[in-house]
Protein backbone atom coordinates (compact mmCIF):
# COMPACT_ATOMS: atom_id res chain seq x y z
CA UNK A 1 0.00 0.00 0.00
CA UNK A 2 3.06 2.56 0.68
CA UNK A 3 4.48 1.24 -1.96
CA UNK A 4 1.94 2.13 -3.99
CA UNK A 5 1.32 5.58 -2.43
CA UNK A 6 5.00 6.74 -3.00
CA UNK A 7 4.89 5.30 -6.56
CA UNK A 8 2.14 7.37 -7.76
CA UNK A 9 3.17 10.92 -7.18
CA UNK A 10 6.42 9.83 -8.91
CA UNK A 11 4.64 8.38 -12.13
CA UNK A 12 2.21 11.73 -11.76
CA UNK A 13 5.21 13.71 -12.15
CA UNK A 14 6.47 11.80 -15.17
CA UNK A 15 3.25 12.22 -16.63
CA UNK A 16 2.67 16.10 -15.90
CA UNK A 17 6.64 16.53 -17.87
CA UNK A 18 5.43 14.32 -20.54
CA UNK A 19 2.46 16.83 -20.92
CA UNK A 20 4.53 19.58 -20.37
CA UNK A 21 6.77 18.52 -23.45
CA UNK A 22 3.87 17.71 -25.76
CA UNK A 23 2.39 21.03 -25.38
CA UNK A 24 5.38 22.61 -26.05
CA UNK A 25 6.16 20.96 -28.73
CA UNK A 26 2.74 21.29 -30.35
CA UNK A 27 2.47 25.15 -28.85
CA UNK A 28 6.18 25.58 -30.84
CA UNK A 29 4.59 23.96 -33.80
CA UNK A 30 1.51 26.50 -33.82
CA UNK A 31 3.63 29.77 -33.47
CA UNK A 32 5.88 28.66 -36.40
CA UNK A 33 2.92 27.70 -38.41
CA UNK A 34 1.18 31.05 -37.15
CA UNK A 35 4.31 33.56 -37.42
CA UNK A 36 5.17 32.72 -41.47
CA UNK A 37 8.98 32.34 -40.47
CA UNK A 38 9.21 29.57 -42.90
CA UNK A 39 7.95 28.85 -46.65
CA UNK A 40 4.21 29.10 -46.88
CA UNK A 41 2.44 25.31 -46.04
CA UNK A 42 5.69 23.75 -44.88
CA UNK A 43 4.23 24.18 -41.74
CA UNK A 44 0.49 23.57 -41.81
CA UNK A 45 -1.34 24.57 -38.89
CA UNK A 46 -2.00 21.69 -36.48
CA UNK A 47 -5.81 22.09 -37.51
CA UNK A 48 -5.29 21.53 -41.04
CA UNK A 49 -2.95 18.13 -40.26
CA UNK A 50 -5.91 17.07 -37.83
CA UNK A 51 -8.21 17.74 -40.87
CA UNK A 52 -5.73 15.92 -43.41
CA UNK A 53 -5.38 12.71 -41.14
CA UNK A 54 -9.37 12.32 -40.93
CA UNK A 55 -9.73 12.90 -44.50
CA UNK A 56 -7.10 10.12 -45.22
CA UNK A 57 -8.29 8.12 -42.52
CA UNK A 58 -11.64 8.49 -44.31
CA UNK A 59 -10.66 8.05 -47.79
CA UNK A 60 -10.99 4.73 -49.88
CA UNK A 61 -8.50 5.29 -51.88
CA UNK A 62 -6.06 5.46 -49.15
CA UNK A 63 -7.37 1.94 -47.66
CA UNK A 64 -6.73 0.46 -51.24
CA UNK A 65 -3.47 1.81 -51.44
CA UNK A 66 -2.83 0.91 -47.79
CA UNK A 67 -4.43 -2.69 -48.92
CA UNK A 68 -1.62 -3.35 -51.37
CA UNK A 69 1.06 -1.43 -49.79
CA UNK A 70 0.75 -4.37 -47.04
CA UNK A 71 0.26 -7.30 -49.75
CA UNK A 72 4.05 -6.28 -50.98
CA UNK A 73 5.16 -6.44 -47.53
CA UNK A 74 3.85 -9.25 -46.55
CA UNK A 75 4.80 -10.97 -49.44
CA UNK A 76 8.24 -9.77 -49.02
CA UNK A 77 8.46 -11.04 -45.37
CA UNK A 78 7.17 -14.28 -46.11
CA UNK A 79 9.42 -14.97 -49.10
CA UNK A 80 12.31 -13.21 -47.08
CA UNK A 81 11.04 -15.07 -43.88
CA UNK A 82 10.98 -18.17 -44.79
CA UNK A 83 14.33 -18.33 -46.36
CA UNK A 84 16.05 -16.38 -43.64
CA UNK A 85 15.04 -18.42 -41.36
CA UNK A 86 16.18 -21.70 -43.33
CA UNK A 87 19.54 -20.42 -44.20
CA UNK A 88 19.94 -18.78 -40.18
CA UNK A 89 18.94 -22.84 -39.19
CA UNK A 90 21.67 -23.73 -41.44
CA UNK A 91 24.32 -21.17 -40.42
CA UNK A 92 23.30 -21.80 -36.69
CA UNK A 93 23.42 -25.56 -37.08
CA UNK A 94 26.77 -25.89 -39.18
CA UNK A 95 30.06 -24.39 -37.78
CA UNK A 96 32.21 -24.70 -41.22
CA UNK A 97 28.83 -23.11 -43.11
CA UNK A 98 28.95 -20.51 -40.37
CA UNK A 99 32.67 -19.75 -40.69
CA UNK A 100 32.24 -19.70 -44.90
CA UNK A 101 29.10 -17.17 -45.24
CA UNK A 102 28.30 -15.31 -41.85
CA UNK A 103 31.23 -12.20 -42.61
CA UNK A 104 29.37 -12.15 -46.05
CA UNK A 105 26.06 -11.49 -44.09
CA UNK A 106 27.12 -9.61 -41.57
CA UNK A 107 28.66 -6.92 -43.54
CA UNK A 108 26.09 -7.08 -46.52
CA UNK A 109 22.78 -6.83 -43.71
CA UNK A 110 23.49 -2.90 -42.86
CA UNK A 111 24.35 -1.85 -46.35
CA UNK A 112 21.42 0.49 -47.64
CA UNK A 113 19.07 -2.13 -49.66
CA UNK A 114 17.72 0.45 -51.85
CA UNK A 115 20.40 0.51 -54.36
CA UNK A 116 19.70 -2.66 -55.42
CA UNK A 117 15.95 -1.60 -56.79
CA UNK A 118 16.98 -0.73 -59.90
CA UNK A 119 17.68 -4.38 -60.23
CA UNK A 120 14.91 -5.24 -58.86
CA UNK A 121 12.98 -3.54 -61.57
CA UNK A 122 15.13 -5.14 -64.09
CA UNK A 123 14.16 -8.74 -63.09
CA UNK A 124 11.15 -8.42 -61.67
CA UNK A 125 9.25 -5.36 -63.64
CA UNK A 126 7.94 -2.32 -62.47
CA UNK A 127 5.12 -3.59 -60.65
CA UNK A 128 4.27 -5.39 -57.54
CA UNK A 129 6.93 -7.63 -57.90
CA UNK A 130 10.08 -4.97 -57.63
CA UNK A 131 8.48 -3.95 -54.08
CA UNK A 132 7.78 -7.29 -53.13
CA UNK A 133 11.53 -8.57 -54.30
CA UNK A 134 12.71 -5.10 -52.02
CA UNK A 135 11.01 -5.90 -48.61
CA UNK A 136 12.06 -9.72 -48.97
CA UNK A 137 15.66 -8.47 -49.90
CA UNK A 138 15.06 -6.06 -46.93
CA UNK A 139 14.20 -8.23 -44.34
CA UNK A 140 15.99 -11.72 -45.21
CA UNK A 141 19.41 -10.36 -43.45
CA UNK A 142 18.66 -9.49 -39.84
CA UNK A 143 16.06 -12.67 -40.03
CA UNK A 144 19.37 -14.89 -40.79
CA UNK A 145 21.14 -13.51 -38.35
CA UNK A 146 18.66 -13.76 -35.68
CA UNK A 147 17.80 -17.25 -36.51
CA UNK A 148 21.47 -18.17 -36.61
CA UNK A 149 22.21 -16.57 -33.42
CA UNK A 150 19.12 -18.15 -31.34
CA UNK A 151 20.25 -21.89 -33.19
CA UNK A 152 23.12 -21.20 -31.48
CA UNK A 153 21.56 -20.22 -28.31
CA UNK A 154 19.01 -23.94 -27.96
CA UNK A 155 19.72 -25.71 -24.85
CA UNK A 156 21.75 -28.82 -26.01
CA UNK A 157 19.95 -31.13 -23.75
CA UNK A 158 16.84 -30.21 -26.08
CA UNK A 159 18.56 -31.32 -29.06
CA UNK A 160 19.91 -34.36 -27.38
CA UNK A 161 16.66 -35.43 -26.63
CA UNK A 162 15.19 -35.22 -30.03
CA UNK A 163 18.01 -36.95 -31.66
CA UNK A 164 17.65 -39.62 -28.48
CA UNK A 165 13.75 -39.94 -29.95
CA UNK A 166 15.46 -40.51 -33.53
CA UNK A 167 13.43 -37.43 -34.61
CA UNK A 168 13.77 -36.53 -38.66
CA UNK A 169 15.86 -33.65 -39.89
CA UNK A 170 11.58 -31.58 -39.97
CA UNK A 171 10.60 -33.03 -36.84
CA UNK A 172 13.48 -31.32 -34.82
CA UNK A 173 12.75 -28.27 -36.65
CA UNK A 174 9.55 -28.08 -36.03
CA UNK A 175 9.39 -29.71 -32.68
CA UNK A 176 12.90 -28.87 -31.32
CA UNK A 177 14.90 -25.63 -33.09
CA UNK A 178 11.50 -23.31 -34.01
CA UNK A 179 10.08 -23.48 -30.44
CA UNK A 180 13.06 -23.21 -28.77
CA UNK A 181 14.51 -19.98 -31.00
CA UNK A 182 10.56 -18.45 -30.70
CA UNK A 183 11.91 -15.31 -28.82
CA UNK A 184 14.89 -14.36 -31.02
CA UNK A 185 13.06 -15.47 -34.29
CA UNK A 186 10.15 -13.53 -33.34
CA UNK A 187 13.23 -10.40 -32.66
CA UNK A 188 14.34 -11.00 -36.07
CA UNK A 189 10.77 -10.71 -37.82
CA UNK A 190 10.11 -7.53 -36.23
CA UNK A 191 13.53 -6.56 -37.50
CA UNK A 192 12.79 -7.67 -40.73
CA UNK A 193 9.29 -6.19 -40.79
CA UNK A 194 10.82 -2.65 -40.14
CA UNK A 195 13.32 -2.99 -43.10
CA UNK A 196 10.92 -4.23 -45.27
CA UNK A 197 8.81 -1.45 -44.50
CA UNK A 198 10.99 0.83 -45.30
CA UNK A 199 12.46 -0.52 -48.24
CA UNK A 200 8.67 -1.26 -49.65
CA UNK A 201 7.53 2.30 -49.17
CA UNK A 202 10.76 3.97 -50.67
CA UNK A 203 10.75 1.68 -53.60
CA UNK A 204 6.88 2.84 -54.14
CA UNK A 205 7.61 6.55 -53.83
CA UNK A 206 10.32 6.25 -56.67
CA UNK A 207 8.84 4.30 -58.92
CA UNK A 208 4.90 3.64 -58.45
CA UNK A 209 2.04 3.90 -59.96
CA UNK A 210 0.21 2.87 -56.83
CA UNK A 211 0.99 2.48 -52.78
CA UNK A 212 0.87 4.32 -49.71
CA UNK A 213 4.82 5.50 -51.10
CA UNK A 214 2.98 6.50 -54.16
CA UNK A 215 0.04 8.63 -52.31
CA UNK A 216 3.17 10.34 -49.84
CA UNK A 217 5.08 11.13 -53.14
CA UNK A 218 2.25 12.18 -54.99
CA UNK A 219 1.10 14.35 -52.37
CA UNK A 220 4.65 16.08 -52.26
CA UNK A 221 4.20 16.64 -55.69
CA UNK A 222 1.20 18.84 -55.48
CA UNK A 223 2.94 20.63 -52.72
CA UNK A 224 0.14 19.42 -50.52
CA UNK A 225 1.84 19.38 -47.53
CA UNK A 226 -0.69 18.86 -44.73
CA UNK A 227 -1.51 15.30 -46.61
CA UNK A 228 2.35 14.48 -46.33
CA UNK A 229 1.76 14.68 -42.87
CA UNK A 230 -1.13 12.77 -42.34
CA UNK A 231 0.52 9.95 -44.57
CA UNK A 232 3.51 9.77 -42.70
CA UNK A 233 1.43 10.36 -38.97
CA UNK A 234 -0.87 7.31 -40.39
CA UNK A 235 2.12 4.75 -41.48
CA UNK A 236 4.11 5.89 -38.26
CA UNK A 237 1.20 4.94 -36.05
CA UNK A 238 0.60 1.42 -38.36
CA UNK A 239 3.82 0.18 -38.62
CA UNK A 240 4.51 0.46 -35.08
CA UNK A 241 0.70 -1.50 -35.09
CA UNK A 242 2.34 -3.84 -36.56
CA UNK A 243 5.92 -4.41 -35.03
CA UNK A 244 4.08 -4.52 -31.52
CA UNK A 245 1.62 -7.20 -33.11
CA UNK A 246 4.16 -9.19 -34.25
CA UNK A 247 6.31 -8.59 -30.69
CA UNK A 248 3.30 -10.16 -28.94
CA UNK A 249 3.66 -13.39 -30.96
CA UNK A 250 7.22 -13.98 -28.81
CA UNK A 251 5.75 -13.29 -25.52
CA UNK A 252 5.39 -16.59 -23.38
CA UNK A 253 1.93 -17.49 -23.39
CA UNK A 254 0.37 -17.75 -19.27
CA UNK A 255 -1.95 -20.82 -18.89
CA UNK B 1 47.89 -26.94 -31.42
CA UNK B 2 44.32 -27.18 -31.49
CA UNK B 3 44.39 -23.55 -31.62
CA UNK B 4 45.81 -23.86 -34.56
CA UNK B 5 44.07 -26.73 -36.25
CA UNK B 6 40.90 -24.54 -35.64
CA UNK B 7 41.84 -21.73 -37.00
CA UNK B 8 43.17 -23.36 -40.06
CA UNK B 9 40.00 -24.86 -40.15
CA UNK B 10 38.34 -21.65 -40.01
CA UNK B 11 40.51 -20.11 -42.78
CA UNK B 12 39.34 -23.12 -44.84
CA UNK B 13 35.80 -22.62 -44.45
CA UNK B 14 36.43 -18.98 -45.35
CA UNK B 15 38.14 -19.75 -48.51
CA UNK B 16 35.81 -22.47 -48.69
CA UNK B 17 32.94 -19.55 -48.71
CA UNK B 18 34.65 -17.30 -51.20
CA UNK B 19 35.62 -20.42 -53.85
CA UNK B 20 31.80 -21.01 -53.75
CA UNK B 21 31.25 -17.31 -54.40
CA UNK B 22 33.39 -17.38 -57.49
CA UNK B 23 32.16 -20.36 -58.69
CA UNK B 24 28.25 -19.19 -58.51
CA UNK B 25 29.67 -15.75 -60.32
CA UNK B 26 31.36 -18.14 -62.99
CA UNK B 27 28.13 -20.68 -63.54
CA UNK B 28 26.34 -17.03 -63.80
CA UNK B 29 28.96 -16.02 -66.57
CA UNK B 30 27.92 -19.43 -68.29
CA UNK B 31 24.39 -18.84 -68.10
CA UNK B 32 24.45 -15.86 -69.59
CA UNK B 33 26.72 -16.58 -72.33
CA UNK B 34 24.37 -19.54 -73.47
CA UNK B 35 21.72 -17.39 -73.07
CA UNK B 36 19.44 -19.03 -70.40
CA UNK B 37 19.90 -15.81 -68.44
CA UNK B 38 18.48 -13.08 -70.44
CA UNK B 39 21.85 -10.60 -70.86
CA UNK B 40 19.95 -7.35 -71.30
CA UNK B 41 18.91 -8.41 -67.56
CA UNK B 42 22.41 -9.31 -65.85
CA UNK B 43 25.04 -8.36 -68.02
CA UNK B 44 28.20 -11.27 -67.66
CA UNK B 45 30.47 -10.78 -64.43
CA UNK B 46 33.22 -10.06 -66.50
CA UNK B 47 31.71 -7.32 -68.68
CA UNK B 48 30.43 -6.06 -64.72
CA UNK B 49 34.45 -6.44 -63.66
CA UNK B 50 35.56 -4.96 -66.87
CA UNK B 51 33.14 -1.50 -65.85
CA UNK B 52 34.40 -0.51 -62.83
CA UNK B 53 37.92 0.95 -63.88
CA UNK B 54 35.38 2.95 -66.47
CA UNK B 55 33.12 3.94 -63.84
CA UNK B 56 35.35 4.80 -61.47
CA UNK B 57 37.57 7.23 -64.33
CA UNK B 58 34.54 8.36 -66.64
CA UNK B 59 31.81 9.00 -63.54
CA UNK B 60 34.13 10.71 -61.32
CA UNK B 61 33.92 8.28 -58.72
CA UNK B 62 36.35 9.27 -56.05
CA UNK B 63 34.89 12.68 -56.29
CA UNK B 64 31.82 11.35 -55.21
CA UNK B 65 33.38 8.95 -52.88
CA UNK B 66 34.45 12.07 -51.11
CA UNK B 67 30.83 14.03 -51.81
CA UNK B 68 29.51 10.80 -49.85
CA UNK B 69 32.14 10.84 -47.23
CA UNK B 70 31.69 14.38 -46.39
CA UNK B 71 27.95 14.07 -45.53
CA UNK B 72 28.62 11.20 -43.43
CA UNK B 73 30.85 13.13 -41.77
CA UNK B 74 28.93 16.13 -40.91
CA UNK B 75 26.42 13.99 -40.08
CA UNK B 76 28.57 12.19 -37.07
CA UNK B 77 29.70 15.70 -36.52
CA UNK B 78 26.06 16.64 -35.38
CA UNK B 79 25.17 13.12 -33.81
CA UNK B 80 28.33 13.56 -31.90
CA UNK B 81 28.00 16.84 -30.78
CA UNK B 82 24.10 16.93 -30.30
CA UNK B 83 23.43 13.21 -29.22
CA UNK B 84 25.72 13.32 -26.92
CA UNK B 85 24.15 16.31 -25.21
CA UNK B 86 20.98 15.13 -25.19
CA UNK B 87 22.13 12.09 -23.76
CA UNK B 88 24.06 14.02 -20.79
CA UNK B 89 20.94 15.91 -20.33
CA UNK B 90 18.42 12.92 -19.74
CA UNK B 91 20.80 11.84 -17.44
CA UNK B 92 21.11 14.51 -15.88
CA UNK B 93 17.24 15.58 -15.24
CA UNK B 94 16.25 11.62 -14.09
CA UNK B 95 12.35 13.04 -14.68
CA UNK B 96 13.15 14.04 -17.82
CA UNK B 97 14.90 10.95 -18.93
CA UNK B 98 11.89 8.66 -17.19
CA UNK B 99 9.70 10.63 -19.55
CA UNK B 100 11.75 10.70 -22.81
CA UNK B 101 13.45 7.28 -22.91
CA UNK B 102 10.45 5.15 -24.52
CA UNK B 103 10.15 8.12 -27.16
CA UNK B 104 13.34 7.78 -28.01
CA UNK B 105 13.31 3.96 -27.92
CA UNK B 106 10.43 4.65 -30.38
CA UNK B 107 12.23 6.95 -32.82
CA UNK B 108 14.80 4.75 -33.47
CA UNK B 109 12.33 2.08 -35.01
CA UNK B 110 10.55 4.76 -36.71
CA UNK B 111 11.01 4.76 -40.47
CA UNK B 112 12.53 8.36 -40.40
CA UNK B 113 13.62 8.43 -44.16
CA UNK B 114 10.61 7.75 -45.23
CA UNK B 115 9.89 11.55 -44.68
CA UNK B 116 12.44 12.27 -46.89
CA UNK B 117 10.09 14.48 -48.94
CA UNK B 118 9.61 16.68 -45.97
CA UNK B 119 12.96 17.15 -46.02
CA UNK B 120 12.91 18.35 -49.59
CA UNK B 121 10.06 20.95 -48.51
CA UNK B 122 12.23 22.37 -45.84
CA UNK B 123 15.74 21.86 -47.36
CA UNK B 124 15.73 21.94 -50.95
CA UNK B 125 17.21 19.21 -53.14
CA UNK B 126 20.87 19.72 -51.21
CA UNK B 127 23.18 18.64 -49.44
CA UNK B 128 21.63 20.02 -46.29
CA UNK B 129 18.69 17.47 -46.89
CA UNK B 130 21.00 14.25 -47.10
CA UNK B 131 22.97 15.48 -43.88
CA UNK B 132 19.42 15.99 -41.98
CA UNK B 133 18.29 12.78 -42.81
CA UNK B 134 21.74 10.91 -41.94
CA UNK B 135 21.39 12.55 -38.90
CA UNK B 136 17.87 12.14 -37.64
CA UNK B 137 18.28 8.72 -38.68
CA UNK B 138 21.47 7.99 -36.18
CA UNK B 139 20.19 10.39 -33.60
CA UNK B 140 18.31 8.03 -31.17
CA UNK B 141 21.24 5.27 -30.41
CA UNK B 142 23.72 7.82 -29.69
CA UNK B 143 20.96 8.95 -26.99
CA UNK B 144 20.30 5.91 -25.43
CA UNK B 145 23.92 4.23 -25.73
CA UNK B 146 24.74 7.59 -23.60
CA UNK B 147 22.39 7.48 -21.50
CA UNK B 148 23.21 3.57 -20.38
CA UNK B 149 27.17 4.39 -20.66
CA UNK B 150 26.56 7.65 -18.24
CA UNK B 151 24.44 5.81 -15.80
CA UNK B 152 26.78 2.52 -15.41
CA UNK B 153 29.48 4.74 -14.10
CA UNK B 154 30.42 3.00 -11.22
CA UNK B 155 29.14 4.80 -8.22
CA UNK B 156 32.94 4.68 -6.57
CA UNK B 157 34.55 6.85 -9.36
CA UNK B 158 31.16 9.55 -8.68
CA UNK B 159 32.14 9.35 -4.84
CA UNK B 160 36.43 10.19 -5.50
CA UNK B 161 35.00 12.93 -7.90
CA UNK B 162 32.89 13.97 -4.88
CA UNK B 163 35.82 13.65 -2.49
CA UNK B 164 37.62 15.85 -4.39
CA UNK B 165 35.05 18.22 -4.38
CA UNK B 166 34.68 18.45 -8.64
CA UNK B 167 32.28 20.92 -10.09
CA UNK B 168 29.22 19.65 -11.74
CA UNK B 169 31.55 20.08 -15.19
CA UNK B 170 34.43 18.74 -14.01
CA UNK B 171 32.44 15.79 -12.74
CA UNK B 172 31.35 15.40 -16.29
CA UNK B 173 34.29 16.12 -18.03
CA UNK B 174 36.68 14.11 -15.77
CA UNK B 175 34.82 11.18 -14.59
CA UNK B 176 31.42 10.79 -15.71
CA UNK B 177 32.48 10.66 -20.13
CA UNK B 178 35.44 8.79 -19.70
CA UNK B 179 33.75 6.06 -17.97
CA UNK B 180 31.02 6.38 -20.32
CA UNK B 181 33.56 6.39 -23.83
CA UNK B 182 33.30 2.99 -24.40
CA UNK B 183 29.01 2.62 -24.66
CA UNK B 184 29.16 6.38 -26.13
CA UNK B 185 31.66 4.95 -28.82
CA UNK B 186 28.86 1.69 -29.48
CA UNK B 187 25.93 4.41 -30.39
CA UNK B 188 28.05 6.78 -32.11
CA UNK B 189 28.55 3.84 -34.27
CA UNK B 190 25.57 2.76 -34.50
CA UNK B 191 24.96 6.12 -35.28
CA UNK B 192 27.15 6.89 -37.73
CA UNK B 193 26.29 3.20 -39.72
CA UNK B 194 22.32 4.12 -39.84
CA UNK B 195 23.42 7.80 -41.05
CA UNK B 196 25.70 5.83 -43.92
CA UNK B 197 22.33 3.52 -44.99
CA UNK B 198 20.31 6.65 -45.36
CA UNK B 199 22.53 8.90 -46.57
CA UNK B 200 23.38 6.86 -49.74
CA UNK B 201 19.99 5.84 -49.64
CA UNK B 202 18.71 9.14 -50.54
CA UNK B 203 21.18 9.85 -52.52
CA UNK B 204 19.84 7.26 -55.17
CA UNK B 205 15.95 8.25 -54.26
CA UNK B 206 16.84 12.21 -54.49
CA UNK B 207 19.02 11.52 -57.37
CA UNK B 208 21.55 13.83 -55.49
CA UNK B 209 25.16 13.67 -54.36
CA UNK B 210 27.76 11.00 -54.39
CA UNK B 211 27.76 7.33 -54.65
CA UNK B 212 23.68 6.41 -54.50
CA UNK B 213 22.95 9.46 -57.71
CA UNK B 214 26.03 7.25 -59.20
CA UNK B 215 24.15 4.41 -59.36
CA UNK B 216 20.45 6.24 -60.08
CA UNK B 217 22.13 7.86 -63.17
CA UNK B 218 23.68 4.15 -64.45
CA UNK B 219 20.76 2.73 -64.53
CA UNK B 220 18.71 6.12 -65.97
CA UNK B 221 20.87 5.54 -68.62
CA UNK B 222 19.91 1.39 -68.78
CA UNK B 223 24.05 1.13 -68.80
CA UNK B 224 23.73 -2.60 -66.71
CA UNK B 225 26.98 -3.10 -66.42
CA UNK B 226 28.00 0.24 -65.08
CA UNK B 227 25.22 0.09 -62.63
CA UNK B 228 25.81 -3.38 -61.58
CA UNK B 229 29.48 -2.28 -60.91
CA UNK B 230 28.19 0.77 -59.13
CA UNK B 231 26.24 -1.39 -57.03
CA UNK B 232 29.22 -3.57 -56.35
CA UNK B 233 31.26 -0.53 -55.22
CA UNK B 234 28.74 1.11 -52.91
CA UNK B 235 28.51 -2.14 -51.27
CA UNK B 236 32.31 -3.02 -51.11
CA UNK B 237 32.20 1.16 -49.68
CA UNK B 238 29.61 0.11 -47.34
CA UNK B 239 31.70 -3.13 -46.07
CA UNK B 240 35.25 -1.58 -45.65
CA UNK B 241 33.27 1.70 -43.52
CA UNK B 242 31.40 -1.40 -41.57
CA UNK B 243 34.73 -3.15 -41.04
CA UNK B 244 36.82 0.36 -40.22
CA UNK B 245 34.47 1.16 -37.69
CA UNK B 246 34.31 -2.25 -35.68
CA UNK B 247 37.94 -2.21 -35.90
CA UNK B 248 37.95 1.65 -34.10
CA UNK B 249 35.65 0.34 -31.72
CA UNK B 250 37.82 -2.84 -30.84
CA UNK B 251 40.54 -0.41 -30.22
CA UNK B 252 38.85 2.23 -28.20
CA UNK B 253 37.70 -0.04 -25.79
CA UNK B 254 39.78 -2.87 -25.51
CA UNK B 255 39.45 -6.02 -23.25
CA UNK B 256 35.47 -5.29 -23.98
Amino acid sequence: MSGAATVSPHRRRVLVVRVAIIALVLGLWEAVAASGLLFGDVVPSLVTIGKAVVGVLGSGDFYANLTITATEIGAGLLLGGVSGLAVGILLGANRFLAHAYEALIHYLGPTPKIIFFPVMIMWFGVGSGSKIAMSAVSCFFPIVISAASGMRQIDRVLIRVGLSFRASTWQMIAKIYLPAMRQPVVNGLRLGLGVAIIGTLLAETKLSNKGVGYLIIQAYARFDMPQVYALLIVLFVVSIAANALIGRLGRPRVS
Amino acid sequence: MMVRSFQGSRNGARLFGLATLVAALALIEWLVRIGVINRYVVPLPTQILASIPRIVAEENVLHRFWQTMQEVLWASLLLAVIGIALGALLYRFTILRQACETWVAALAAAPIVLAYPLFLVIFGRSATTIVAIGFAAGLAPVILKTVEGLTATRQVLIDVGRSFRLSAAQQFWKILLPAALPAVFVGLRLGLIFAMINIVGVEFLINFGGLGQLINELAERYDLPGTYGAICFVIATSIVFFACTERLERWLTPGQ
